[in-house]
């Protein structure tokens, strides 16, 4: 068992950051979060529901991962069209290019996935995140992992934007978010281990 | 629904031909290995008339089962069935579509590569065609089973070895009756029932394949 007695809540229009040593199960907090894994006891709950169960959860969850799920031999554009045409999401070329512009990746648009720097594919994964329009539940693995400043800075611009419209952000970083990060309740899950 | 089937259908068509020599890799094996039969047991005609449906339908299964391993540990691996798993369809249509795409990357080309294996092995025009149409009800069947499988070893240790113990076994009334089918029609005696078990055994396969894979990601992500 990674950690236990963990009661936390998310509200809409705000932003958690969920910290932690190493292996105190943060990521795994993440994908019980958004029905990726069930808990041994308790519940997980959105709008009272419980995740898995919940309707219209999974279009109204983002989750961004450890892995940025995109495909070595795809181009940047065919794996972000793909992962938003599964999603629902708008998936025409306007839309994509401006994803792609949004988090600096317009010039590699047309690049094999497997020709990117780690940061970049970071940014291609987070490319996501400029395609919502609704207010929904982020949940961000590590989002600021391997990315440069401007990077950074464009990721925070996301995430005020998203809280703007009443969304909400759960994520996980062991780098301080930094000044021009929206603001953000702490929770520490080292006294749950 | 149907929206994700084509997406990930198309996606994984569109990975494989990035990837040709991979994708290519089943058939040559499939041509190689029946090829070696004619060096291994001597060139008589007759007696490569007589093997020749064996040999085919247990080199296509091998060759099916070849692939059928990467089906989704890359996808687990990168992250790509996390999001699908998480896109809201069903975890069935995802299943259905990674199979009717392996059988159309393999199955589809061991099909196109019968009739002239089966020339090579000296079969009769009725023979060949009986083939033809067993491998036709019976490839799919191979993907089905090989991604249920797939799912079921999915981030194991030996998941390769695995796989092959627990998929072969369910594959052979495929490789009884779509042998057994050629044999028929050699002595003459009507195939309908070959077909109708094998369109049976595809249509179960078809039912219970997909959903038995779905949760079996479903517990491998757990």
């Amino acid at each position: 068992m990674l950690f236990k007695g963990v009661n936390m809540e998310v509200r809409a229009g705000s932003a958690v950051w969920l910290r932690g040593r190493n292996g105190r199960g943060k990521t795994s907090l993440l994908r019980l979060a958004c029905g990726l894994s069930v808990p041994d006891s308790g519940t997980v709950l959105w709008g009272g529901v419980a995740v898995r169960r919940a309707s219209g959860y999974a279009q109204r969850c983002v989750y961004i991962g450890h892995a940025n799920a995109l495909k070595e031999d795809l181009t940047v554009t065919e794996s972000l069209r793909f992962l938003a045409h599964l999603h629902g999401r708008a998936h025409d070329g306007q839309s994509i290019d401006g994803a792609l512009a949004r988090v600096g990746m317009a010039s590699r648009r047309d690049a094999p996935v497997r020709t990117l720097s780690q940061g970049q594919r970071r940014r291609a994964a987070l490319a996501r995140l400029a395609l919502e329009r609704r207010a929904a539940l982020w949940i961000l693995d590590e989002p600021y992992d391997a990315l440069d400043v401007d990077g950074i800075a464009c990721v925070n611009g996301l995430l005020h934007e998203h809280l703007a419209r009443g969304g909400s952000v759960l994520l996980t970083s062991h780098l301080s978010p930094g000044a021009a990060a929206p603001e953000m309740s702490e929770f520490d899950l080292d006294p749950f281990a | 629904m149907l929206s994700a089937f084509t997406a990930i259908y198309a996606r994984d068509l569109r990975l494989a031909l990035r990837r040709r020599v991979e994708a290519l890799l089943p058939v040559v094996f499939f041509i190689v290995a029946v090829s070696l039969f004619p060096l291994g047991v001597g060139p008589e005609p007759q007696t490569l008339r007589v093997i020749a449906a064996g040999v085919v339908w247990v080199c296509a299964l091998l060759a099916s089962m070849l692939s059928v391993a990467n089906l989704y540990a890359l996808d687990h691996s990168d992250g790509s069935l996390e999001q699908m798993l998480l896109s809201g369809h069903p975890g069935t249509v995802m299943a259905a579509a990674k199979a009717a795409a392996h059988w159309t990357i393999t199955g589809a080309p061991l099909v196109l590569a019968a009739p002239v294996i089966g020339l090579l092995l000296d079969m009769s025009p009725q023979g060949l065609a009986v083939l033809v149409g067993t491998l036709l009800l019976g490839t799919p069947i191979l993907s089905l089973l090989g991604g249920m499988g797939a799912a079921l070893t999915l981030g194991l240790r030996s998941a390769g070895v695995l796989l092959i113990l627990l998929i072969l076994p369910l594959s052979i009334p495929a490789l009884i009756f779509g042998a057994g089918a050629v044999g028929a029609v050699d002595s003459g005696i009507s195939t309908s029932g070959h077909f109708s078990l094998l369109g049976a055994l595809l249509i179960i396969t078809s039912l219970v394949a997909p959903p038995a894979t779905a949760v079996a990601l479903r517990i491998a992500l757990e």
